[in-house]
């Protein structure tokens, strides 16, 4: 035994040692090395870049960072304030409708309490919501419904369906079963089961989760007024457009201070509840 | 060689962990360092190192004094002393040999140390110390597919191939059953006689302690309280370190909360 | 649990009458704040568009379908495009977001007062700021185009991938940091040693995860001129030719499956 360990130990002595690969195949690694630099190669050269154009906009894009030093708050303030409303008229609203939607369809998408027909059609419905970006839904709905923030309302609640009911069946479907069995076994009918044996265990991820789809909404309510969709977001482009940085830099701002407000609200209401 | 002199240590929060500590390790000793838990042994051996900044006093290590030294010269003083841990703190998705030789990272510079150059002679007496713990094999396995006992022989090889000139050794065998503990302690104080290291166990474990070593140190409280050989450890000492009468209570304690909930 | 003491007994009620009068009255202020935001949006709404809608939505049905099929021969070099947009800017934005995240992690950060604010400043300001944003101000400096679409798609990700990584990195066992520590390691070896390997693992998950949701957003970026595939829907939209609209509405629909897919795979070979 000891003898065979030696020759193996003398075998070894002298000769270099090298980390193992991480894909130990030498083609296979070789095949990713060369593809990912050919790749990369590709895709950087068929960038066109027009280095004039960028050195030009070098001092705009000083400009602008210097715009942040003295954001403008007042010369379009009535502008500022009316997008800033709709942006957060826009966010409550379509949070609340969403929530309330998504409850239903997560409980129903749960594939430990809901039946079979029931189950597929509410995974088709978040399926569809999450494959499309709010940006895409919220241009169709514009076109069908007109401008404005009404657009925007049901773009976010139809996106918050999606994101909320997956997260709550999942976390439903991950639940402990005992508790919710002990509830069964007293005689409970449906509703009291999930009342007694579902809500309690869900609840406080689910008020965490609808808190942090307040933020997100927030944060895309800022972009639906690009395509037309009201809040926030036209007023930011006109400003981009007239190369307004200080009025653009205060909007800025703004978004950054609420999403920041947001974000510590969220976190204050998450200790609370867990 | 290895000499505290009044070494303090206080916490933020103004707990004494260690009240003026004074002792003296000859070149080549091995000695054990017992007492109960928050007793400061885990805190003393970090502070010899200044993983855990001391707050007074000083530690002479061969006529230096570690705790005046600049961030540089501790990184060599460091290298003098290899340190073995509780819980192995092997790099866990490392290689056992990456772990070997992250030893000698207070010799190469960062770049050989980034590209795994590593000189020859230190790949050399990396195999060596994996041979001599019997895990030669294991060379190129990722440290998390190993077993606790196999770890703390990792841990051990990344502690001498350092080179160094003592051994500093917080509880190795806490989390090993009793005979892959006796086979770790056998191993390190083996080691320690082969190369004639000095060596400071930090152990709670007092029969283990009294089986491989030749002197033993008790702490209670932050304080040296016990020093001398493990033949000296009568029971009225051993009370004196782990306290007779907090024993008791802590045994009532439990009996308590079972009748509680015996009752309940 | 409070027990209400009357003249039939004491009766066994969730809350005291103080705390259920609190919590209705929560109630009814949420239902006038969510009235109130509801008459805001009816006020800036036509109504009359609306109770035509069906009617609308199922004319451009009509017109969208069938999808000109043929026209997916002019959208190869814009789906390149899109696909460089989201993988370059993602892996700009990863380069970028590991110091970031150093900086901002406790257990790492130089100065805990004047480093960590600035790197979480800077975490939380890209962050807010959807990608469309960032891609509109780009234009405005640089000039429309990919190269817009590539920084715009990196800057938004480094907020993100920093956050997720510096949260890793507060995560991390730091019995691992202090061995190498004890070994009398350098600063920097004591990162590449006992801090890269604990995160790499989180670093492969959020990579592969950040560039799942670039894909997503490069296709949009168009729409505001950062090229890419929403070029030609904004093209196409603003010539009301619905049949390209509904071709390229499917190919990001595929895209977006393909990327979720390819993310999944990787994720799970990861971990």
């Amino acid at each position: 035994m000891t003898t065979a360990t030696h020759r193996e130990l003398d075998d070894m002595l002298g000769r270099g040692w090298r980390k193992p690969p991480l894909v130990r195949r030498p083609w296979l690694r070789w095949t990713l090395v060369v593809g990912s630099v050919l790749y990369l190669i590709a895709a950087v050269s068929t960038i066109e870049v027009d280095w004039n154009r960028v050195y030009e906009g070098l001092d705009r894009g000083a400009q602008f960072v210097l715009a942040f030093t003295s954001p403008d708050f007042t010369s379009r303030a009535s502008d500022i304030w009316k997008g800033l409303s709709e942006s957060i008229v826009m966010t409550i609203a379509s949070s609340v409708v969403g929530i309330l939607i998504s409850i239903p369809i997560g409980l129903g998408a749960a594939r430990n309490i809901a039946p079979l027909p029931v189950y597929l059609v509410c995974r088709g419905i978040i399926a569809v919501s999450r494959a499309l970006q709010e940006i895409i839904v919220a241009i169709l709905l514009v076109a069908i419904f007109g401008f404005g923030p009404l657009a925007g309302f049901l773009t976010l609640s139809f996106a918050t369906i999606g994101f909320l009911s997956k997260l709550l069946a999942e976390d439903i479907e991950a639940m402990d079963r005992v508790q919710a069995e002990a509830i069964r076994a007293s005689g409970a009918r449906w509703t009291q089961w999930i009342n007694y044996g579902v809500q309690p265990q869900v609840m406080p991820r689910l008020v965490g989760l609808s808190i942090y789809r307040v933020d997100i909404n927030f944060r895309e309510s800022a972009i639906l007024g690009l395509v037309g969709a009201g809040g926030i977001g036209a007023t930011l482009n006109t400003a981009f457009d007239r190369y307004e940085y200080d009025t653009a830099a205060a909007i800025l701002i703004l978004i950054i201070g609420i999403v920041m407000v947001l974000e510590y609200l969220s976190g204050v209401v998450r200790a609370k509840v867990q | 060689m290895l000499d505290l002199q009044g070494l303090t240590k206080t916490y933020k929060t103004g707990d004494q962990a260690l009240k003026g500590i004074d002792l003296t390790v000859p070149s080549g000793q091995v000695l054990a360092l017992i007492g109960p838990s928050g007793a400061g042994k885990s805190t003393m051996i970090r502070c010899i190192n200044r993983l855990v900044e001391p707050t007074g006093g000083a530690v002479m290590l061969d006529g230096t004094d570690l705790t005046k030294l600049g961030s540089g010269a501790l990184r060599k003083a460091r290298r003098e002393m290899g340190m073995i841990f509780q819980e192995y703190a092997l790099v866990e998705r490392l290689t056992v040999m990456e772990n070997v030789l992250s030893g000698r990272l207070g010799y190469v510079g960062f770049w050989r140390s980034f590209l795994r150059r590593y000189p020859q002679s230190d790949v050399d007496e990396a195999f060596r110390l994996l041979d001599r713990v019997g895990l030669l094999h294991m060379a190129d396995k990722r440290a998390d597919e190993l077993s606790g006992g196999q770890r703390q022989r990792v841990g051990i090889c990344r502690a001498l191939i350092q080179d160094p000139k003592l051994l500093l050794v917080d509880e190795p065998t806490a989390s090993l059953d009793p005979k892959t503990s006796r086979q770790i302690m056998r191993l390190i104080c083996e080691l320690c006689a082969e190369r004639g290291l000095a060596a400071i166990i930090n152990i709670h474990d007092v029969a283990l302690a009294q089986m491989f070593v030749p002197r033993v140190v008790g702490l209670r409280f932050g304080e040296i309280v016990f020093d001398g050989p493990p033949e000296g450890l009568t029971p009225d000492r051993l009370t004196e370190i782990y306290g007779e009468e907090d024993w008791e209570a802590t045994i009532e304690a439990v009996d308590e909360d079972d009748a509680v909930e015996a009752v309940a | 649990m409070p027990v209400l003491e009357t003249d039939a007994g004491p009766i066994w009620r969730r809350r005291t009458p103080k705390q259920a009068l609190v919590r209705w009255f929560g109630w009814l202020v949420g239902l006038a704040v969510f009235l109130f935001c509801w008459q805001r949006i009816s006020d800036a709404t036509t109504w009359f568009f609306v109770w035509d809608a069906p009617r609308i939505a199922g004319d451009i049905w009509d017109r969208a379908t069938p999808p000109r099929w043929e026209y997916i021969a002019r959208l190869g070099r814009p789906i390149w495009d899109t696909i460089n947009i989201a993988t370059l800017g993602t892996l700009i934005a990863l380069v970028l977001a590991v110091p970031v995240a150093f900086l901002a992690a406790r257990n790492t950060t130089p100065s805990a007062l004047i480093v960590r604010p600035v790197a979480l400043l800077i975490i939380v300001a890209t962050r807010s700021i959807n990608s469309l944003i960032w891609a509109l101000l780009l234009i405005a400096i640089i000039g429309p185009g990919v190269f817009a679409g590539v920084v715009a798609i990196a800057i938004r990700s480094i907020g993100f991938c920093a956050k997720l990584l510096y949260e890793a990195i507060e995560e991390i066992d730091r019995t691992q940091v202090e061995a190498i520590t004890a070994t009398g390691a350098s600063r920097w070896q004591v990162m590449a040693y006992g801090i890269v390997p604990q995160i790499a693992p989180a670093f492969a998950g959020i990579a592969v995860f950040r560039w799942d949701i670039n894909i997503r957003e490069s296709t949009v970026l168009g729409l505001v001129g950062a090229g890419g595939i929403g070029l030609q829907l904004q093209g196409s939209l603003n010539t009301l030719a619905w049949p390209q609209v509904s071709l390229i509405l499917l190919v990001i629909l595929a895209a977006v499956v393909i990327s979720e897919w390819v993310s999944a795979k990787v994720r799970g070979a990861i971990i």
